[in-house]
């Protein structure tokens, strides 16, 4: 009974923080309604048991995503009433992908439904929680049967992250910049060293 | 009596009380420990720079950090003009909950911990991810430039050194084979973690040093361009909870170097004298001695540069520690050191 008030409250704070990111007028506040519907996505996943993905869920998504969704949208000049004027146009865009949602969703309960050993299939790979924790229970599938896929996901990232890099990187002539190694690597010949008059200056 | 208590009581109100109790145990000596470290700072320092530090109030200044919250307790909080008042208000209490509910995870002692959940390194590492939030949102609440900087400077600064944070703690639980804050002290019964991990143990501190935005990494807060940062238009009560929301983070800080690397409740020897002295104690001193670096370098080094900052995080520390931790799997492998659990 307690389990499921929790469980009420926490869905009940993400529905309504999704809601709020979506109607909010101010960007930063969006990205502060956002963060709480992450965070209570985590207190769901810690009442399923999967601590792991809660932790994960508040570091990476809360702790790194967010905060740089933060960063950009605290710095950018958005003017509000512009900020809403297409908001009709892509509704019906907006509601489609919302509908292919839902039916996606419909046809996972139904899944569940109609083929009751869909369930045990899943859980089948994975130990009971009395043998080991979540955490080990993961990594034992992940690097062992997924590990290719693991793999796959790594150089995913990897590419999303040079290809980022390539598209913002500018080499800019005519900045200083200072090199570490070049100043380390400076000797008392290389210095330049000036005798100053006093009163004169250089 | 407790247990006459008990029976009265339905178990679930019990186990309430019991926590709250509990609770209570950890966070008020927690507060007063963080009144005498900023106690502690002034005397060290100026020691340091042939001082005295505060001798006034109280024999030796010892009630000196009573009248500062007596102060800031009675002033008048300001809001200023033109800030968001929930966000300006809220970043504060955000700070001070989040720099205390990470204590709910360190191990006292064998079994002495609040709540012994087994992801408690990542716990830690959620919760301290999170205290970027109360910087960001005082810096921009506050509408105000300097305290904008220096919000966006603690961001991209936390941010950057929380990288290679997570590394050094991948390494430590490797070692380990467990994410139980417990179970990480336990496994240093044979050899702290300070003498395989040594290069981590300094990464480690010196991260820890930016991520609560200390000296030298206290740009966010660099009195001599930002004025005092993100938190200039505070005042009162609010500044209050910015202060020891910070000391409380430095404070945890210390007490995760002593439990990664210095063995937490763990004497020096375990021989007479010193497993005479009580766990909670040594992990007491083992704090007051990170304590004692974070001022020392306080006083020692003058402020980075903020390119140097960022430098320093992503071209040195991240590699270097993303090679660390290559080298200790590889090395617990190539050994059959590796902890076998689960």
């Amino acid at each position: 009974m307690f389990t499921a008030l929790i469980f009420y409250m926490f869905s009940a704070i993400v529905v309504g923080a999704g809601v709020m990111v979506i109607s909010a007028r101010n960007p930063v506040n969006s990205v502060l309604w956002l963060i709480l519907a992450f965070f209570n996505s985590a207190g769901l996943f810690l009442l399923l048991g999967a601590e792991f993905l809660a932790m994960v869920l508040v570091v990476v998504y809360v702790g790194a995503v967010a905060v740089l969704f933060l960063f950009v949208v605290m710095m950018l000049d958005i003017n509000q009433v512009q900020f809403r004027e297409g908001f009709l146009q892509y509704l019906p865009t907006g509601a489609l992908i919302a509908v292919v949602l839902l039916v996606e969703l419909l046809a996972m309960v139904g899944g569940w439904a109609f083929a009751p050993d869909v369930e045990a299939l899943i859980r089948a790979p994975t130990p009971t929680i009395d043998q080991a924790t979540n955490i080990v229970a993961l990594g034992k599938l992940i690097y062992t049967n997924y590990v290719y896929m693991f793999q796959a996901s790594g150089l995913i990232l990897l590419v999303a992250m040079i290809g980022t890099i390539l598209l913002t990187h500018r080499s800019r002539t005519g900045v200083r910049k200072q090199v570490i190694a070049d100043q380390v690597a400076r000797t008392a010949k290389s210095a330049v060293l000036r005798k100053v008059q006093s009163g004169r200056g250089i | 009596m407790v247990d006459l208590l008990a029976g009265l009581l339905p178990p679930f109100v019990w186990r309430l009380i019991v926590i709250v109790v509990q609770i209570v145990a950890i966070v008020l000596p927690l507060l007063i420990a963080v009144a005498y470290l900023t106690y502690a700072e002034r005397k060290v320092i100026g020691a340091m720079q042939l001082r005295k530090g505060p001798n006034t109030v109280g024999p030796l200044g010892l009630l000196q950090p009573m009248a500062d919250g007596l102060k800031l307790f009675v002033k008048e909080t300001v809001l200023p003009t033109n800030s968001n008042p929930v966000i300006f208000i809220g970043a504060p209490m955000l700070t001070f909950f989040l720099a205390l509910v990470a204590w709910a995870v360190i191990p006292f002692d064998q079994g002495m911990v609040l709540a012994d959940i087994n992801v408690g390194i990542l716990y830690i590492f959620a919760i301290s991810s999170m205290g970027v939030y109360g910087i960001v949102m005082a810096g921009w609440a506050s509408n105000s430039k300097y305290a904008f900087l220096g919000g966006l400077r603690s961001a991209a600064q936390m941010v950057s050194y929380e990288v290679s944070i997570g590394f050094v703690l991948i390494s430590v639980l490797l070692t380990v084979g467990s994410l139980n804050l417990s179970d990480v002290v336990l496994a240093q019964k044979k050899m702290w973690f300070i003498i395989p991990h040594l290069p981590m143990f300094f990464i480690f501190l010196i991260s820890g040093l930016a991520e609560t935005n200390r000296s030298p990494f206290d740009l966010p807060e660099a009195e001599a361009e930002l004025v005092a940062g993100y938190n200039v238009e505070y005042s009162a009560m609010a500044f209050a909870l910015f202060f020891l929301g910070e000391y409380a983070n430095m404070l945890l800080m210390g007490a995760m170097t002593s439990i990664l690397f210095l063995g937490g409740w763990l004497p020096l020897f375990d021989i007479a004298p010193f497993n005479m002295i009580p766990g909670p104690l040594w992990l007491f001193l083992k704090i007051c001695f990170v304590m004692f670096i974070f001022l020392w370098v306080r006083a020692t080094f003058p402020r980075y540069r903020y390119d140097q900052l960022m430098r320093l995080g992503w071209k040195v520390f991240l590699p270097f520690s993303l090679i660390w931790l290559v080298l200790t799997a590889s090395v617990l492998t190539a050994f059959g050191w590796l902890p076998n659990q689960g």
